[in-house]
């Protein structure tokens, strides 16, 4: 029986490989469609600059923040480490990261509009990685944040 | 207290320089977290527990920040920035950090909004 042992993991992997593939793509496709339809939706403006436009007057700041921890599929995270042999551009991670940097920003632009501000000051943007322990299958977190501005009228 | 990621806090003037203040919180996730966050690695998205975990613990970090604030006896914290680093592989540092400031509001507000940089 101890030759079934590497047709066994071979089996399991190809199996999370498939689940990753399918199941992988269903959530990115409808996050994606959640991020744009949020991104359609009026709010306050965003900006890095660092200082009010002209003709603005502020009356209150809120420190606004947004974050998310996201991770990559199975199927990705074996993409990823295949690609690792070649080189190059790690298109699955770009789109990983875009998302998760798409869906801090709504965030952070979610807070400031309940808070009632009409424009975000020097936005950041930080992306960390937080759990570090296999290889291409680590998550990230991404935050936003910056200053809202509750002006006078 | 108020907040800002900004050298000022537009609208206001600042009176006093009370000096770099700062809070920090580690973070170690448990482990029926780290299961969900598991799965999570096979099927992709969103792994809501850490982001939960993350940011409660970005809160405290920024809660400590004003709490020794508040002990200089400053009403405002300016140029506020966050970090989040791994510090071992299943725990995180949140860490805050920015200059606690006295603040009163600007008079001449129309000037201010002018250019809240040099106020």
């Amino acid at each position: 029986m101890e030759w079934l042992n590497p047709i066994l993991q071979i089996a399991i992997h190809l199996i999370l490989v498939i689940l990753g593939f399918a199941l992988g793509r269903v959530r990115e496709t409808r996050h994606i469609r959640s991020l744009r339809q949020r991104e359609r939706q009026p709010g306050p403006a965003l900006t890095n600059l660092r200082r009010l436009p002209d003709g603005m007057r502020a009356r209150r700041t809120v420190l606004c923040l947004g974050s998310v921890v996201i991770a990559n599929d199975y199927y990705k995270a074996f993409g990823a480490s295949l690609k690792h042999l070649v080189g190059g551009r790690l298109r699955t991670l770009e789109t990983l990261l875009d998302r998760g940097r798409r869906e801090a920003i709504q965030r952070m632009r979610h807070t400031a509009r309940a808070a009632g501000a009409e424009i975000v000051l020097n936005v950041r943007l930080e992306t960390s990685m937080v759990t570090g322990r296999e290889k291409a299958s680590g998550a990230v977190e991404v935050i936003a944040y910056g200053t809202g501005i509750i002006t006078d009228d | 207290m108020l907040m800002s990621n900004l050298e000022t806090v537009p609208g206001y003037r600042i009176t006093k320089h009370l000096g770099l203040v700062s809070g920090n919180t580690i973070r170690a996730k448990h482990v029926g977290r780290d299961i969900m966050a598991g799965l999570k690695n096979i099927v992709g998205g969103e792994i809501k527990g850490y982001t939960e975990l993350l940011s409660e613990a970005r809160n405290e970090a920024i809660a400590r920040m004003v709490q020794a604030a508040e002990k200089l006896g400053a009403n405002a914290v300016v140029n506020v920035r966050l970090s989040t680093s791994a510090v071992m592989a299943a725990a995180a540092e949140l860490f805050a950090y920015g200059t606690a400031v006295v603040v009163e509001v600007e008079p001449d507000a129309e000037a201010a909004s002018q250019n809240p940089e040099t106020v």
